[in-house]
């Protein structure tokens, strides 16, 4: 029996050992991956000059590796891209959640669950092939489809499907009695979605909101063909641009050196803004469950 | 008086139904245009020597990108869902007296899953092509991958875990069960379903991704990889590589083979959480 | 075995991090009866045997100071082996927990965790342990399907079968029978007076009735205090505590 105990006693704690070792695993890594990308971005930035870096220009010959219309163009991408995007996205989200006939919310909710996880290189393929001449034929004042517009038109339909489940279930999250409070007051249906619902909601929906940004900030496959691709200052909706993903990616199989090396000092800013973008969607969770927390005890 | 101020609230009500339905029609509309536009265009070129023939610039096949894909699904579940499940142990067992570890672990996942892929592209860039000098190889893409994917099954995992009821562990523990019995004989059975679940919506994952692959394995389209150390393509990747050469009707017809891939994987996923996620454990 | 398997607790406190269960507890309970544990919810009892299988252990926060012995062993000692304490005391929960796996596997769950393996073995002890839950004639053809099919009072015989599985001298019992009907909860109590021929029995009740009918012994607890404790006919034909008494005759709780 004794023996039996021990051996129980050993394997609790080697076990216990290696799920240890798995959960710091992910400690390991972002600490690896934050090495990585500063070991070899930090220095490459400093060799060629902050100045250098954050100027406009981009052009290998005369090694000057400037990205700032890359942030640039990336910032007008994931601004128009989430606004469109949630515009759309959170008024379906409210038509699913009070203004349209029950019985089709499941199959619709089921059928926008199976869109999230298309392929995104997929939803580039749509943009090249459909979007850009279409926008190329029909709408641009110049002949050009690539550019700010269309990579913003391909990324708000890829980041639907996530604004809206997202901020459905947020809608649903919100106790059902602050809608029946709302329509005891003599309010409208309408009024008591918009005045009542939505603002108890917000939070969820503003984590809607960053997890989109997150995705059309970070978005390369479906970006990179449809923007054209030129390192230039966007002037325009149409004309051909590089966000700093598509730089990274274009630049990939290509380049070596100092180059590549510029490719991962592209990378860095990237991370960097999504860090900030990840503190952001942590205080702001931390906001909604200390709000939670708050509605319960006003309930008890 | 009155009844004008009613009636302009009814107007508004109307409009409001009207543009939010508008919204759902429009959304709706521009997911469904992408899947038929994928369809109507791909599947007239999709046949098997596309999918199965040998490569040839004229007529290229996917063939290497099919051995690529399952080379990388391999490579990737194989790594991470033993870290994934490991560590959705550790921060759902293992919570006694160990806060501040596991809000760091926890802040760790976290930012994880929000790095975009392209800069994990960077990272298996640096780490396996340059660093540890591999070159383009589907096994330095694949374990990129892996780091990539946990996160997701972690939190799965840790979100089914979460769903057994304490009362199981508690019967366990008190017919004298050690800890490590009481995870893989109670609790890991019971949350087995979602668990698979999250592995399958995580290989969907990785047969998606494209970003992180061209910085990593090469793009070597036209190649059958001979084993794990070699450069090779993904079915996502040879997507975007016929669409920007000029091939737009096998890029489109190995866009469908990757649709109804991914999509039968989610309706996979989804089967198996609804038919094993019903009787089992309602109320324990 | 001539080990003894009485618990003696003596000065024992217990905190649930600024909270004070439990205060300084001293009692005696003896081999082979059944002691009773009754008092309003929230008084402490199901924190008290939850403490003489240590399982308040899963509870963060939780401290106890004092002494609590089982035979001449403290089971808070730095060397108690705890899968050994809680094979040794079984418990039997509020809400029946069958494993959802299938009554055979339910049932040889412990004696699998303590190292048999042999087919004949196990089934010789399912067969007795069914029986003494007096469940064997009930599930004997469907011993391989899923426990999750059986009623609330099955399923709370075979947590029980499932506990004397494991061959424990002492069995917890935190209110057994207050999910079930009435006609199981019967079956549940003629089944504690057998069993403790073989068992020492800790029962937590909410049901007075029930403390008369089936312990010998039965402890009041209030507020986290055990305000009395006696032979059971003497407590509820004599209390000698107010306390004791207005709680027995109805007035509060």
């Amino acid at each position: 029996m004794n023996k039996t105990f021990r051996f129980i006693k050993a394997r609790d704690n080697i076990m216990r050992g290696i799920f240890l070792f798995c959960a710091v695993f992910s400690i390991f890594a972002l600490g690896c991956i934050c090495v990585f990308l500063f070991a070899n971005g930090v220095p490459f930035i400093g060799k060629i000059g902050l100045g250098n870096f954050f100027s406009t220009t981009w052009n290998l010959n005369n090694e000057s590796y400037g990205i700032l219309s890359m942030i640039v163009a990336s910032l007008y991408v994931t601004a128009l891209a989430t606004t469109i995007g949630v515009a759309i996205g959170l008024c379906t989200a409210i038509s699913l959640y009070k203004f349209c006939p029950k019985k089709i919310v499941p199959p619709i909710r089921q059928m926008i669950n199976l869109l999230s996880g298309i392929p995104s290189v997929l939803y580039g393929l749509f943009g090249m092939v459909i979007i850009v001449p279409f926008l190329r034929d029909s709408v641009s004042p110049n002949g050009i489809g690539y550019g700010i517009l269309a990579a913003s038109l391909v990324l708000s339909i890829m980041v639907l499907p996530t604004i809206v489940s997202v901020s459905l279930d947020s809608l649903n999250a919100v106790p059902k009695n602050y809608y029946e409070g709302a329509l005891a007051l003599g309010t409208t249906k309408a009024q008591s979605v918009f005045m009542v619902m939505l603002p108890a909601a917000k939070n969820g929906i503003f984590a809607a909101i960053v997890l989109s940004i997150g995705r059309a900030i970070g978005e390369t496959m479906a970006v990179i063909m449809v923007i054209g691709g030129s390192p230039l200052m966007p002037k325009g909706f149409f004309q051909s641009v590089r966000t700093l993903t598509a730089n990274i990616a274009m630049g990939a199989t290509e380049l070596r050196g100092d180059a590549a090396t510029a490719l991962v000092a592209t990378g860095l800013v990237l991370f960097f803004f999504t860090l900030l973008l990840n503190i952001s969607f942590t205080l702001l969770k931390g906001g909604f469950s200390f709000e939670r927390k708050r509605a319960q005890k006003t309930n008890a | 008086m009155k009844e004008s101020a009613h009636r302009r609230q009814m107007l508004k009500y109307q409009v409001m139904k009207l543009l939010t339905q508008g919204a759902l029609l429009l959304s709706l509309a521009a997911l469904i245009t992408v899947i038929v536009f994928i369809l109507v265009r791909g599947l007239p070129y999709v046949n098997l020597q596309l999918l199965f023939g040998e490569y040839s610039s004229k007529n290229p096949t996917i063939k290497p990108a099919l051995i690529g894909t399952l080379y990388l699904v391999l490579i990737s579940i194989v790594i991470a869902a033993p870290l994934g499940i490991g560590s959705a142990i550790f921060l759902t067992e293992y919570t006694n007296n160990k806060r501040r570890l596991i809000h760091i672990i926890r802040i760790a996942v976290e930012t994880l899953a929000g790095i975009p892929s392209i800069v994990y592209g960077i990272f298996g860039y640096l780490v396996f092509v340059i660093a540890l000098g591999f070159k383009y190889s589907l096994i330095g893409g694949g374990i990129t991958l892996a780091v990539m994917i946990l996160p997701v099954i972690v939190r799965s995992t840790e979100e089914s875990l979460l769903a057994v009821p304490r009362s199981l562990r508690e019967g366990s523990l008190a017919l004298g069960s050690s800890k490590v019995r009481t995870i893989f004989s109670v609790v890991l059975p019971c949350a087995a379903s979602g668990i698979v679940t999250s592995l399958i919506l995580a290989i969907g994952r990785v047969i998606s991704e494209s970003a992180v692959l061209i910085l990593t394995i090469g793009m070597v389209v036209n190649k059958m990889p001979k084993d794990f150390a070699s450069p090779g393509t993904s079915l996502a990747l040879d997507v975007y590589y016929f669409g920007s050469h000029g091939y737009p009707e096998q890029a489109a017809a190995t866009g469908v083979v990757l649709l109804v891939l991914v999509v039968s994987i989610n309706i996979m996923a989804t089967i198996i959480g609804k038919i094993y996620g019903k009787g089992e454990l309602a109320d324990g | 075995m001539d080990k003894k398997f009485n618990i003696t607790v003596r000065n024992c406190d217990l905190y649930y991090s600024e909270f004070h269960a439990l205060k300084n507890i001293n009692i005696e309970i003896e081999e082979h009866e059944v002691t009773a544990m009754i008092g309003p919810s929230g008084c402490g009892k199901s924190t008290f045997i939850k403490s003489l299988n240590r399982m308040n252990d899963l509870i963060e926060d939780c401290r106890i100071s004092g002494e609590i012995k089982i035979g001449d062993q403290n089971i808070y000692d730095k060397n108690t082996d705890i899968n050994l304490l809680r094979k040794n005391v079984g418990m039997v929960f509020q809400k029946p927990n069958p494993f959802p796996m299938s009554v055979y596997d339910n049932v040889a769950f412990a004696p699998r965790t303590f190292g048999t393996k042999k087919k004949n073995e196990l089934d010789k002890i399912v067969e007795r342990s069914l029986k003494q839950a007096g469940l064997w004639g009930e599930v004997r053809d469907r011993l391989y399907t899923n426990a999750m099919g059986l009623s609330g009072g099955q399923q709370q015989r075979l947590c029980i079968a499932r506990a004397l599985a494991a061959d424990p001298q002492i069995l917890l019992m935190d209110e057994p029978t207050s999910a079930l009907d009435p006609i199981s909860t019967g079956k549940i109590e003629d089944l504690m007076s057998m069993l403790k021929a073989d068992y020492t029995i800790v029962i937590v009740t909410h049901n007075m009735q029930q403390a008369t009918r089936i312990s010998d012994k039965t402890a009041f607890f209030l507020l986290g205090e055990i305000i009395e404790y006696n032979k059971t006919d003497e407590l509820f034909a004599n209390p000698q505590d107010k306390r004791t008494e207005n709680y027995i005759t109805g007035r509060f709780g």
